[in-house]
């Protein structure tokens, strides 16, 4: 359970997005619902975690003058391998996010973890690593999604990628009284703003606290 | 003709990348405090797009397709961007040391602008003639530069508002971002 805590507050005070803005052009733009938060969080989790285990493999003969592009072929070549997966088997997906799948190149936290962290730790720590900060980064997704398809449609749902089935789909907001504005970009730079404050409260809470008992 | 100025003009102020596609967030939030140096990124971005559009788009039509390796795309656009960020940067400080100056800082945060990606990107995916890939190129780091240049006097003003403590700094600028964005709707019946 305290491990659990710790987490979850690491989740709050370290977290990519909301914390560091990292990776926030992908989290405005494709967080108009649940599946594809999903979607695009694992597969970063995915491109995370290998590219780390990779980068921090070849850490000791990569020559330290053209790092950068090495870290961009790895990153490039496994973002694409995940586009042909994704293509061939969660269509919708694909559909869904279109561009922004290719995009996971050019995410901030891919590159900011492999300079800052692989590059520098073991293989274990990393691939740890590179796991701990793609969850932070799906939760964030999640959030951001939960509130903008409940605030706009008034449901919550969520369907299997692979075969489109509906796993499950709560209708909880009567539509005479949805906020169909939050599909939009406008929707989307609110509710970041309001979530980027409100974590932004948290951590200095906790900051305080931490103040108080030393 | 008609069809490209409407092609400009939607690449620019309708389909605003910054405002409906969210790309560039990171330069908008970290560049954007001065409007001199909002100019400066603005310009680099454009010419630099505009390089590597030209360069991706003839590698992909000329090399790839012809060899059937069109699943390199991302692979070989990235390197091309980064090599082409490179360069510029190399060629400036030889010949313009004013220029180098202006621009040189910025230049290599954008190989990690995601404009830059996307733009060549979807030159490819909406088979784009040359012409036209030309004018798009153009159009959508306008209109990059455009949103980056407003948002950077907007927020000259905001450093002496009077904020809620903590939505001071990114929260309050992306407040003024959305804010934009339903402006920038009206544009839509412009075309």
């Amino acid at each position: 359970m305290k491990s659990l805590m710790k987490f979850s507050l690491n989740l709050l005070k370290e977290n990519p997005v909301f914390g560091l803005y990292l990776g926030i052009c992908s989290t405005l733009a494709i967080t108009t619902n649940l599946n594809n938060a999903f979607g695009m969080g694992v597969s970063v989790i995915i491109i995370l975690t290998i590219s780390n285990i990779i980068i921090s493999a070849i850490r000791k003969v990569t020559p330290d003058e053209i790092r950068i592009p090495v870290y961009i072929v790895v990153i490039a070549t496994l973002v694409k391998s995940v586009e042909l997966l994704i293509r061939a088997y969660a269509p919708a997906i694909d559909a869904a996010l279109g561009v922004f799948i290719p995009l996971i190149v050019v995410n901030c936290i891919i590159l900011g973890r492999a300079e800052a962290f692989a590059s520098k730790n073991g293989i274990v720590a990393s691939a740890l690593d590179g796991l701990n900060m793609g969850l932070a980064y799906t939760v964030s997704l999640a959030a951001m999604s939960l509130i903008r398809e409940l605030l706009a449609t008034g449901f919550i749902s969520l369907s299997n990628p692979f075969n489109d089935q509906i796993i499950f789909n709560i209708h909880i907001i009567p539509s005479d009284y949805i906020i169909p504005l939050f599909k939009e970009p406008i929707g989307a730079f609110l509710t970041f703003a309001f979530l980027a404050a409100g974590v932004g409260y948290i951590r200095a809470k906790e900051e305080a606290k931490l103040a108080e008992v030393k | 003709m008609s069809n490209l100025f409407a092609l400009f003009i939607t690449a620019m102020v309708i389909n605003n990348v910054v405002l409906t596609k969210f790309l560039g967030m990171c330069p908008l939030l970290g560049v954007s405090r001065k409007a001199s140096s909002a100019i400066g990124m603005g310009t680099a971005v454009i010419f630099v797009i505009f390089g590597s559009s030209v360069f991706t788009y003839l590698l992909y039509y000329q090399i790839l397709v012809p060899l059937k390796l069109e699943y390199m795309d991302l692979i070989t656009f990235i390197l091309v961007i980064a090599a082409f960020v490179q360069f510029v940067e190399m060629v400036l400080k030889k010949y313009s040391m004013g220029l180098y100056k202006a621009l040189g800082i910025y230049l290599p945060l954008i190989t990690t602008n995601c404009v830059v990606l996307y733009v060549t990107l979807v030159n490819i995916i909406e088979k784009f003639n040359f012409i036209e890939m030309c004018v798009y190129s153009i159009a959508v780091p306008a209109g990059f530069m455009l949103i980056l240049y407003i948002f950077s006097t907007i927020r000259e003003r905001l450093d002496t508002a009077d904020v809620p403590v903590y939505f001071k700094g990114n929260p309050i600028a992306l407040i003024v971002a959305a804010l934009m964005a339903a402006i920038f709707t009206a544009f839509a019946g412009l075309v």
